[in-house]
């Protein structure tokens, strides 16, 4: 197991602070979703996660198809679209734009997919300003940290540490009421939406029958980031497209929802397009980057590729009892909680952290909240084996590999079961004294170990079952 | 329908929780059920296909199908070995159409203790008494892929002298998650401390459940912080008189 992720783990867990943080964000989101999905408020709920699903299906198993008919209608209303591999070609085609037009500020609109390529650090790099505008975000971004979460980047931080931070790094004083500080952020942030050359967004949906990229958010970040700027470019990965807008009427049901237990978002926009003759605001030109980065290696597996239908509601972070313990931060990538375990090892490789899939108790909350129906414990099950037989290919964890083919052979050897049972029984300490802290020098192997740093274990019984059921 | 039933008692009742089995068998007999234990079952394969070992959980699962062959109708005291079979055996197979054919044969035949009672038994009464105030705590993989909530609370309903109470919040994991619980242990420690709070958080004296793994989870935590609540499965409760 990497030590890396032990470490964080075990950090967030001995952080009393941040335990009653997580828990308390998560559980209000997780409250407020099972409020807005009930029967008596939204009766087709199970239906629309159906249909949604079945969308999601016949989208990405067309998606050559999609992705063309999205180009075409985004380029008729005057738009262009770039399509890019990876994190370098997003910021070579920024970048190369922003040369072109003399473009030294951007700002930025909250993008989970401009997060997997390190979008501001690559642009920063080559001496442009890309400032984030979701007030979460912008926190984050003065903290030089990466989203906690999905939908609710700054989920772990207290209106305490917002107050220490924009103190160190606004050189203000301390302010520690909420609707202060998001007034600080929005003078800042009002200035840099006026004098930025280039908006960047992510998209929620890219519409294929309409060329349209819709975007979903609460604070109006998203509608300034594309309409102020001259230039507006949209990223987003490639599995985004579903082909009509009619299909917004299912996803847009579920999608804030699930992520934050509203019925809808606060704002949804719609954006086909550059500026129009005769309109008065928006961009002068509007381009679309769409980004694999790793999502077309997702295609072949019939069963994994579902992990492609995701719309980032956040909401089996929610539900899930490891992220409400461990947090976003120990995942080792961008993308936490249960749709980052399934996610991560298909982008990076499973050798990335291997441990990672492992790292649930299998409870199935997470596939049970999730509004396009994916099944997450079953792809973690098959990650966790793509993850042995890459151990096996390189000759790791031998020992493990010999336990369980003990295993398989004593249960498949009744007798020896039975034999070997009873053999441990002998050995471990009676049930006369009740449940127990310690076992005896043998028995006290590494498994035996762990548990036994947390629980007690149950004594041994005197018979078992199938002894006692002989002698009855 | 016949009243003959095969008990696939789990590898942990076996040799952790004779008691759980012995209980399960006293209430099956008491409604009349002619019980037959297959001397060679040992384990369905959950712990190698959980921890990645598909071929080693397939030979185990081949066992198991060769074990229950001739069963017509097998009784289980888990929700998550029940589970194991029926949700995932056929996953396992699913390039073998002779053996796939035997498992969709199984799946028909094999039920978890609460539910065979509600459902094929068709009682909700089993005559039990038990003075205690209890809270019920659902396994995940009995609630979530068996989709069983109703039926251990109505025969707990049934239980003469005994409260039900709660917990809030409801179906939360108790951290178990078999090789989890070790490969994690410190993560899987504090899940049950959180489930041990709204354990406690009811006043009930007794946890009750239809998965010994979750027990042994939540008893371990409740022994070692001395919180002084039991834990019991429903067919000891039911075997309460």
């Amino acid at each position: 197991m990497s030590t890396e992720f032990d470490r964080k783990i075990h950090e967030t867990l001995a952080d009393a602070k941040l335990q009653l943080a997580i828990y308390t964000a998560t559980g209000r989101l997780k409250a407020k979703r099972v409020e807005m999905v009930a029967a008596q408020v939204l009766p087709d709920y199970q239906e629309l996660r159906a249909h949604a699903h079945a969308i999601k299906k016949h989208a990405i198993e067309n998606l050559d198809h999609y992705l063309e008919e999205f180009e075409r209608n985004v380029e008729a209303h005057g738009g262009k679209v770039a399509y890019c591999k990876d994190g370098t070609e997003v910021a070579d085609f920024v970048l190369a734009l922003a040369r072109e037009r003399g473009a030294r500020l951007i700002v930025k609109s909250k993008s989970m997919t401009t997060e997997e390529v390190d979008l501001n650090e690559r642009l920063e790099h080559h001496g442009l300003e890309s400032v984030e505008t979701d007030l979460g975000e912008y926190i984050l971004q003065l903290a030089q940290e990466r989203p906690y979460h999905i939908v609710a980047p700054a989920l772990h931080m207290t209106r305490y540490d917002v107050a220490d931070l924009f103190a160190r790094r606004l050189h203000i004083p301390s302010e520690v009421v909420i609707e202060k500080q998001t007034a600080i952020a929005r003078s800042v942030l009002r200035q840099k939406f006026l004098a930025a050359d280039i908006g960047i967004s992510g998209a929620n949906f890219l519409v294929a029958d309409s060329g349209a990229v819709v975007i979903v958010e609460n604070e109006g970040n998203a509608r300034l980031t594309t309409s102020a700027p001259r230039i507006h470019i949209a990223i987003a990965g490639i599995e985004k497209v579903i082909p009509r807008a009619q299909d917004l009427a299912t996803f847009l049901k579920l999608l804030a929802r699930s992520a934050t237990g509203q019925a809808l978002s606060v704002y949804t926009s719609f954006l086909s397009g550059p500026r129009r003759g005769g309109e008065i605001d928006g961009p002068e030109e509007f381009y679309v980057v769409l980004l694999d980065n790793g999502r077309t290696r997702l295609l072949p597996d019939r069963g994994k590729r579902e992990s492609l239908y995701c719309i980032r509601c956040g909401a089996c972070l929610n539900a899930c009892p490891v992220y409400r313990k461990i947090g976003g931060h120990a995942f080792p990538w961008v993308y936490s909680g249960p749709i980052g375990a399934i996610l991560t090892p298909q982008f990076m490789g499973v050798a990335h952290e291997p441990a990672l899939p492992f790292a649930s108790s299998l409870c199935g909350a997470c596939g049970e909240v999730c509004p396009v129906k994916i099944d997450i414990p079953k792809i973690l099950l098959e990650l966790r084996s793509d993850v042995k037989k890459s151990e096996a290919r390189e000759k790791q964890h031998r020992l493990e590999t010999l336990a369980f083919r003990a295993f398989a052979w004593l249960m498949r050897h009744p007798r020896m079961y039975e034999l070997a049972g009873r053999a441990a029984a002998a050995m471990a300490p009676s049930e006369d004294g009740g449940w127990v802290r310690n076992v005896p020098g043998l028995m006290n192997i590494p498994p035996v170990r762990a548990w036994l740093s947390q629980r007690d274990l149950p004594p041994a019984p005197a018979k078992s079952f199938r002894e006692m059921w002989r002698r009855r | 329908m016949s009243k003959r039933v095969s008990l696939f008692v789990t590898c942990l009742v076996d040799q952790l929780f004779p008691k759980v089995g012995m209980a399960m068998a006293a209430v099956l007999e008491r409604l009349g059920y002619e019980l037959d234990f297959p001397e060679n079952q040992t384990c369905c394969g959950q712990p190698a296909f959980n921890s990645g070992y598909r071929a080693e959980a397939r030979a185990v699962a081949r066992h198991f199908l060769d074990t229950f062959e001739r069963s017509e109708c097998i009784v289980v005291p888990s929700g998550s070995c029940t589970a194991m079979v029926t949700h995932h055996f056929a996953e396992l197979f699913h390039k073998d159409p002779a053996a796939l054919e035997r498992v969709h044969a199984l799946e028909k035949r094999i039920w978890e203790f609460a539910t065979f009672l509600t459902g094929v038994a068709g009682v909700e009464d089993v005559g039990a008494r038990m003075d205690d105030v209890v809270t019920f705590h659902d396994g995940c993989h009995a609630l979530r892929e068996l989709g069983i909530a109703e039926a251990p609370r109505r025969l707990l309903a049934h239980v003469r002298g005994l409260e039900l109470r709660e917990m809030e919040p409801a179906a939360e994991c108790c951290g178990f998650g078999g090789t989890f619980a070790v490969k994690f242990a410190e993560l899987s420690g504090a899940m049950a401390r959180t489930r041990m709070e709204a354990i406690l958080r009811t006043g009930a004296r007794t946890v009750v459940s239809l998965d010994p793994s979750c027990l042994m989870q939540l008893q371990g935590a409740l022994s070692r912080a001395g919180a002084g609540v039991r834990t019991m499965h429903l067919a000891e409760v039911l075997a309460s008189r």
